[in-house]
């Protein structure tokens, strides 16, 4: 068996999280578009400094939202008005109102769901392994660290410009990050 | 003319203007309150919050656990003489149906609203004070829920057929009655159960990737590592985690209303004096915020002290419980008020009747602990003097408690043993079943949240560190910090 290394892209560490973010703007503004920050909570406004979209999980939690309130209308017309009517009270067999709870919390229920899934897929979770932790010290990265990583597959990068740019913008440490194929 | 102000104020730029206006003005420096005192970096909250996990299993753990093993074996033993015997052997007897199992229930929970309050309300209010104390809020919700659950699903009588509460077919070939509030409470609290249970999850994933970075043992890596589902603090992963945790923030407040509204519901929408009231939704649901509340300090106040988390949760935090407290007592106090003018307003002679008897017949007692306890305690929580007094907060924080389960005790049982039918009034009182069986989900619950301060984070460590002045991307760019 050949064990091929494949280069996935450098990584540079940057002490605080004002030189972070200021170097996500500069890498921004640069243009490049497979990079990402890793930083071990959610920084402020640093989805704006790094020019990501405004996140799809809201469409997950819709879909989800919307077919919780249709499985809860099905449930309640089918079970007590069509399958075995159930004569309760004079009450009518189907209607919107008495079972609205069950609408409500099914509608909650699956939104939830929704939203919770939505996550792991844009995310693409779970993944055991990438190649960013083959970086020495990663472990810093849900610490006290952060980091900027700039991917080969990005179309502007180039081994020693994008060093000496990721050097320039206040990266320190920088490593070629290599995984196995 | 405006069009060329507009102008001029632009051109001689916000600065000028703004700069002026402020001179004249001369605004006091009113610093943010810290969240973190003594300026605490990263890593700091870091070793603080994992070295909860990672040291060695303390001597005072081990005597609490087993205590709390000792406690709920009462459950287990009063429960399984309850399957073994028949539902007899609880106090209730017609027309007192409803006894000790439903007070539990309702006031288990109760406990669990303040959980979701914390982390899904205070989110979208942006109360940043929440991080200290959402995580242990959460997993109280998840763990009151639990214990909660039991007592509806053996009060049922023939225990094994409590699957028919849920929509599957059966032998019978009859589905559940959606018209019965018992059965959207099934709903209600099923849902509630998986929503907390995902948020609290989620809102791990960041803190349990930092468990297991750290971690030495290869059973840590592993337990650590599948559960962290391979997080790796990407900012693309946040932006998107984020969005997700804004989501069920949003969807879990109008669960949490509904939740207690529904449960409120069992009582409401019967036609039984003193139950049959539209203020019970609203005052149910800040009376179960108030509990809430209540156990949170119950439980952080002694873990404080314990793990030295005097940084993490400050006197500032403590204060704001204790606000909380005082003001959703005061609601519960508005609404025992409001519950009395309408009984006498709405001239019923039944309603009147149930109220009366509430606070002068045979269960007054009741009646004026739940009072002193719930609408006068809080009010103690007016002055800071008391507020800053951390022993007596936290037996006030108890009282609330008590009061709480008095609370329900006293709707529950006061309405049902004097009914309609004069004949059939009587006296309820619990059997040491019934009493075994509350008793021992102390135990229960103790157990289960010792398991989790010992193997999960017990703080928010990435909210937390969002937080603190130096978490805040311009940190280094005002002159103080340079």
């Amino acid at each position: 068996m050949e064990n091929k290394l494949e280069q996935y892209g450098l990584i540079a560490e940057f002490k605080t999280v004002t030189a972070v973010y200021h170097a996500a703007e500069k890498i921004r503004n640069a243009g490049f578009k497979n990079w990402d920050v890793l930083s071990p909570f959610p920084i402020h406004g640093i989805d704006h400094a790094m020019g990501i979209k405004r996140s799809k999980v809201p469409r997950f939690t819709l879909i989800g939202g919307i077919s919780g309130c249709l499985l809860g209308v099905l449930l309640v017309w089918y079970m007590n008005a069509y399958d075995y009517p159930l004569i309760v009270g004079g009450k009518p067999y189907f209607s919107f109102i008495f079972p609205f709870p069950v609408f409500y919390e099914l509608t909650i229920l699956l939104a939830a769901f929704g939203s919770f899934f939505g996550m792991f897929l844009t995310n693409k979770l779970p993944m055991h392994y990438h190649p960013v932790f083959e970086k020495k010290g990663f472990s810093r990265a849900t610490d006290d660290h952060f980091y900027i990583v700039i991917e080969t597959a990005d179309p502007l990068f180039d081994p020693s410009k994008t060093e000496t740019f990721l050097r320039e913008i206040g990266g320190q440490d920088i490593t070629l990050l290599e995984e196995e194929q | 003319m405006t069009a060329n102000i507009a102008k001029k104020t632009a051109t001689e730029g916000v600065g000028f203007s703004s700069d002026a206006i402020l001179a004249k003005v001369n605004p006091v420096h009113m610093p943010r309150k810290t969240l973190v005192d003594n300026n605490r970096d990263y890593r700091w909250i870091t070793q603080k919050i994992c070295g909860i996990v990672e040291e060695k299993t303390p001597r005072w753990w081990w005597s609490c656990f087993l205590v709390a093993l000792f406690v709920a074996s009462f459950t287990a033993v009063g429960l399984t003489y309850l399957v073994s015997t028949g539902v007899g052997v609880w106090g209730l007897r017609s027309p007192t149906n409803w006894g000790w199992a439903i007070v539990n229930f309702v006031f288990w929970i109760g406990i669990g609203h303040a959980g979701t309050l914390i982390s899904a309300i205070l989110c979208l209010l942006k109360q940043e004070w929440r991080t200290a104390i959402n995580r242990p809020a959460e997993a109280m919700t998840i763990f009151a829920v639990m214990c909660a659950g039991i007592f509806p699903v053996f009060h049922i009588g023939r225990f094994w057929y409590c699957w028919w509460m849920i929509p599957l077919p059966n032998a019978n070939g009859i589905w559940t009655n959606f018209r019965s509030p018992l059965e959207w409470d099934v709903f209600a609290v099923t849902t509630y159960f998986t929503v907390s249970l995902l948020f609290w999850y989620m809102g791990m994933i960041p803190d349990l990737a930092t468990l297991r970075d750290r971690a030495q043992k290869i059973w840590r890596k592993y337990f650590y590592g599948i559960l962290a589902m391979g997080w790796r603090s990407s900012v693309r992963n946040w932006s998107n985690y984020e969005m997700a945790y804004l989501m069920l923030a949003g969807l879990s407040t109008p669960l949490v209303l509904s939740v207690h509204t529904v449960v409120s519901f069992d009582f409401a929408v019967s036609v039984l004096p003193g139950w049959h009231t539209t203020i019970f939704p609203p005052y149910f649901v800040a009376g179960a915020i108030f509990s809430g509340f209540g156990m949170v300090l119950t439980l952080m106040i002694p873990l404080r002290a314990i793990y030295g988390l005097h940084d993490l949760l400050t006197q500032y935090h403590i204060d704001n419980m204790c606000k909380v407290i005082l003001a959703t007592g005061s609601m519960v106090g508005y609404g025992y008020a409001m519950e009395f003018f309408i009984a006498w307003y709405g001239a019923n002679a039944y309603e009147g009747f149930a109220f009366i008897n509430r606070a002068f017949g045979q269960y007054s007692w009741a009646y004026w602990i739940m009072l002193t306890c719930n609408v006068f305690s809080p009010q103690l929580f007016w002055f800071s003097k008391i507020r800053q007094n951390i022993t007596l907060v936290f037996i006030i924080s108890l009282v609330v408690n008590v009061g709480m389960w008095f609370e329900r005790f006293v709707i529950i049982v006061t309405s049902l043993a004097n009914d309609f039918l004069p004949s059939s009034w009587g006296y309820y009182t619990p059997t040491v079943v019934d009493i075994f069986t509350f008793f021992g989900t102390f135990g229960l619950f103790g157990a289960m949240f010792l398991l989790f301060i010992r193997f999960l984070p017990m703080m928010a460590i990435a909210e937390i560190k969002a937080v603190i002045p130096r978490g805040d991307p311009h940190y280094y760019e005002t002159k103080s910090h340079k």
